[in-house]
């Protein structure tokens, strides 16, 4: 029998993790990405990776990094799959350490570890704080590895525009369109891997890559693959505020002792240390974000009145910084020009993460038959807020399953990918150089740039950490309108050669559906649950909300489904509280 | 100052004649040359008011850590994302690398980079994507050293300011010595360091470094390349020698 053939959309740690793993079970692979894999977001992460190594004699278990994870997504995620990422969190690891990945070290020689947010005891390995980058240097060079040996090719530079999907519903390749060529080929798999990466950039500014446009995932959606959760956005507390992008410091930083405050009749004010005596300045992200929320927008203290909060190092041992936090320390020199070992940081919460994102089972399968998802374009593991140094583990973890997943489907297909009919390919082609088309023929009065930027506006000013159910009203008819315009508007390139353009109208126009999913999901939503918080309903409602938001596509708008209930097993749901230890 | 200048030399594709082409985009604080683009995306008009088509190039994490978006600013190879208006002088100047042939405009086509990586076998051949238990102990000195080496973002400054490198010569640049050294240290990859010995021994190699440094002067995170160079110049030798004798 010929190798099972696996597409796997998006080269960051996720893609590359299912990649192997499917060429480990025999598969043969290609990788689709925007930009070289190397290059991927996932090298944006600075602070580490979770797992209970438990090296600081401090009695950490799987059990307890199981726990401060459901808890810290305030009970939304499905409890088996979290205790077996947990459960595979040391292993991988001790496989990246094996790797290569020079992981910072104990006087032993042993992996050190760093406290983090959310948690009580020491569980996140880092490199410096480039830890992502290293992770992922690792992936490629043994994807690159794979690559000299013919197991593995690679389609850099190729942005996945659809789906092709046969007339039983099943997904039977994709098609994807060569970045300086504009070529658009149809590329026939036995199955494909969504690996796609979070969608922050709806947003516009926000701590992410660029490429995180969540134009792939809304692709999906749009073609029959449930969404899941899509509400809940993460907003992490401390990015250096911009205007091209929201430059991240890590929380590592506090995780290592930084303390946040502002100044109070000429004093300064640890005010996360004030209201949560327990955990201090390493509060989860949502419970952080809103404080500084309070302090800086209905207190009125931000720093110069402006939305601004202290993140201060000042008082910790250099030497330490240097070996510990170095990247972050040079970034925000670099880009803001203030030394952090000598002055305080500025800082403001930023959009960050996506913990929704396509649905899928425990085994990473979509619900459309021969579509997998992996990394932060699926919804897993998080539920209502992502713990600091969980995502690099998810998207790694995730990968490990869906991968070989994707093999075991492939196999027991009785149509292969080299069966289907020449039709089916010209067709899905065609349909998308008809768009592509499509927009090289607009040429109306509206400007799609500044359309983007009123919807980033309008999103982050109504979607974010408060939310209005009036105001996500008013957001969604704003959705609407914009989106009307920008069927008249005019693409500046009409080239026929590495023609950008194209994609960003390909994009934005997904945007628009993406944004209605937020704001509706939102909407629906009747309850104030980890990011999600609206002032209306500002209690979480385990009787009614402890659910999966499902979305399905209609030309008229998303349907929701709530029926699936959160899978409870012994941890059971409880107040959940960080002025007190739990 | 309320708009910025920039001069930006253009070509349509590959095989196309390069011209220049003057911009002014609208100030703002803590700008740097990708928010200049930006601004040209969103209204692509020259300083003479003709229009034109956006400025292609290439960008990722803007904040210096993907490696994607390097160019040659005010005649200086660097990323244009960390590369900050303040500290510019105008008109500000935005060039293709020269080492790598030109995609569009300011994209450049470095594959031939991750090529190089491949021949000198930049990786640490492990038995498979399983769970094998700890990997080897490692002092945090030798940690610390390496993780320098760790931080390259095959960005292609080093290989821009050699004199060795460009399309005609075979050499395959510095950060490919930066990473044979790296993987050549650890404890497992070091199970494969005559491999990567002999591909540094061959054309392309080693051999074709004059020792100018203008590489470790230009890199980004400041990788101490030239050391990995004399490093494995020693390494060779002996190799060498040890190969002769055998
Ligand atoms: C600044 C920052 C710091 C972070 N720090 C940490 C941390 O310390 N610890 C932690 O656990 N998490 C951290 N995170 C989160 C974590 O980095 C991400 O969740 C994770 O890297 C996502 O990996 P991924 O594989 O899902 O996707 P990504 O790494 O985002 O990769 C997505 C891939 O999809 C490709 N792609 C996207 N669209 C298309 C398309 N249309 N066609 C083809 N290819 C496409 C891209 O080219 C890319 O290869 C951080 C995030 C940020 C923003
Ligand atoms: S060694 Fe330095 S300059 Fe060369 S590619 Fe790596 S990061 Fe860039
Ligand atoms: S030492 Fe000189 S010749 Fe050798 S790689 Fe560096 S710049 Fe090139
Ligand atoms: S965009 Fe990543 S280095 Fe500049």
């Amino acid at each position: 029998m010929a190798k099972p053939r696996i597409i796997v959309v998006g080269g960051g740690l996720s893609g590359l993790m299912s990649a192997l793993k499917a060429a480990e079970k025999g598969a043969d692979v290609s990788i689709f990405s925007v930009v070289p894999v190397r290059r991927s977001h996932s090298v944006c992460a600075q602070g580490g990776i979770n797992a209970a190594l438990n090296t600081k004699g401090e009695g950490d278990s799987v059990e307890a990094h199981t726990y401060d994870t459901v808890y810290g997504g305030d009970f939304l995620a499905h409890q088996s799959v979290v205790k077996k990422m947990c459960v595979a969190a040391p292993g991988l690891i001790y496989m990246f350490d094996r790797m290569g990945v020079m992981f910072n070290r104990t006087k032993e020689g042993l992996l050190d570890l760093r406290l983090f947010g959310g948690v009580k005891k020491r569980r996140t390995c880092f490199s410096g704080a480039t830890t992502g980058q290293q992770l992922m240097y690792a992936l490629d060079e043994q994807i690159r590895r794979h690559e000299a040996a013919g197991a593995v090719r690679k389609f850099e530079n190729f942005e996945f525009a659809s789906l092709m999907i046969d007339g039983e519903g099943v997904c039977r390749g994709i098609t994807a369109t060569d970045k300086d060529t504009m070529e658009t080929r149809a590329f026939a798999a036995d199955a494909v891997i969504m690996c796609t990466g979070g969608f922050n950039h709806v947003y516009g500014t926000c701590t992410n890559s660029t490429h995180c446009t969540g134009y792939a995932a809304t692709e999906v959606y749009k073609r029959g693959a449930f969404f899941a959760n899509p509400e809940f956005v993460q907003f992490h507390p401390t990015a250096i505020p911009g205007t091209d992008k929201c430059r991240l410091i890590s929380e590592a930083a506090r995780g290592e002792g930084g303390r946040v405050w502002v100044p109070r009749d000429g004093k300064p004010w640890y005010f996360l240390e004030e209201w949560y005596p327990a955990y201090g300045n390493t509060v989860p992200r949502d419970i952080a974000a809103r404080a500084i929320w309070k302090v800086v927008k209905e207190m009125k203290l931000g720093v110069d009145g402006e939305d601004i909060v202290y993140l201060d190092l000042t008082h910790l041992d250099h030497e330490a910084l240097a070996e510990r936090l170095e990247g972050i320390l040079e970034l925000y020199e670099k880009f803001v020009g203030d030394d952090p070992r000598k002055v305080p940081m500025k800082v403001f919460p930023a959009v960050h993460y996506s913990m929704g994102g396509i649905w899928v089972d425990g085994d990473h399968r979509t619900s459309m038959k021969g579509l997998f998802a992996a990394g932060e374009c699926d919804y897993q593991y998080h539920g209502a807020n992502r713990l600091g140094a969980n995502s690099l583990l998810s998207a790694i973890y995730s990968g490990t399953v869906a991968g070989p997943a994707a093999v075991e489907y492939a196999k027991g297909l009785t149509k292969t990918a080299d069966a289907l009919p020449a039709s089916l390919l010209e067709e899905e082609k065609g349909r998308q150089d008809d768009i592509n088309k499509k927009f090289i023929g607009m040429d109306g009065p509206e400007n799609p740039h500044l359309l983007k930027q009123e919807l980033s506006k309008w999103l982050t000013d109504h979607a974010t950490i408060v939310r209005f159910n009036k105001n996500l009203k008013e957001l969604d008819a704003k959705i609407s309108e914009i989106k009307e315009r920008f069927a008249r508007s005019k693409i500046s390139d009409t080239g026929g050669f590495a023609n950008d353009e194209i994609f960003f109208m390909r994009t934005l126009e997904n945007q628009f559906d993406l944004a209605r999913l937020i704001v509706l999901g939102a909407l629906g939503r009747e309850e104030s649950r980890g990011s999600h918080y609206k002032p209306e309903t500002p209690k979480r409602d385990d009787e009614k909300w402890l659910c999966v938001t499902k979305c399905e596509y209609s030309p008229e708008g998303p349907k929701f489904d709530y029926s699936e209930k959160v899978e409870i097993l012994d941890i059971k749901p409880v107040a959940r509280r960080y002025d007190v230890a739990h | 100052m309320d708009e910025i200048r920039l001069k930006i030399k253009r070509q349509d594709g590959p095989d196309e004649l390069p011209y220049w082409e003057e911009f002014a985009v609208p100030y703002g604080p803590k700008m740097n040359v990708v928010m200049c683009l930006q601004a040209i995306q969103n209204d692509p008009v020259t300083v003479e008011g003709l229009p034109t088509t956006p400025v292609v190039w290439e960008c990722s994490c803007l904040e210096e850590v993907c490696g994607s978006c390097t160019m040659i600013v005010n005649g200086k190879v660097r990323q244009s994302c960390s590369a900050l208006v303040d500290q510019l002088e105008q008109p500000i100047t935005l060039e293709p690398m020269t080492k790598f042939p030109v995609v569009r405009d300011l994209r450049v086509d470095r594959s031939k980079m991750f090529e190089a990586l491949k021949e000198a076998g930049a990786w640490v051949t492990v038995d498979g994507y399983f769970d094998l238990g700890p990997g080897p102990r490692m002092a945090p000195a030798d940690q610390q050293k390496a993780y320098h080496f760790s931080r390259c973002m095959v960005c292609g400054c080093c290989c821009e300011a050699c004199p060795q490198y460009n399309s005609r010569s075979p050499f395959m640049g510095a950060f490919v010595m930066g990473q044979a050294f790296m993987f050549n240290t650890h404890p497992i990859g070091a199970l494969e360091k005559e491999k990567r010995l002999d591909a540094l021994m061959g054309v392309g190699g080693l051999g074709d470094c004059s020792n100018a440094q203008n590489c470790e002067k230009a890199c980004p995170k400041n990788i101490p390349l030239t050391e990995a160079i004399a490093r494995l110049g020693w390494d060779t030798t002996i190799h060498m020698i040890r190969k002769f004798l055998r």
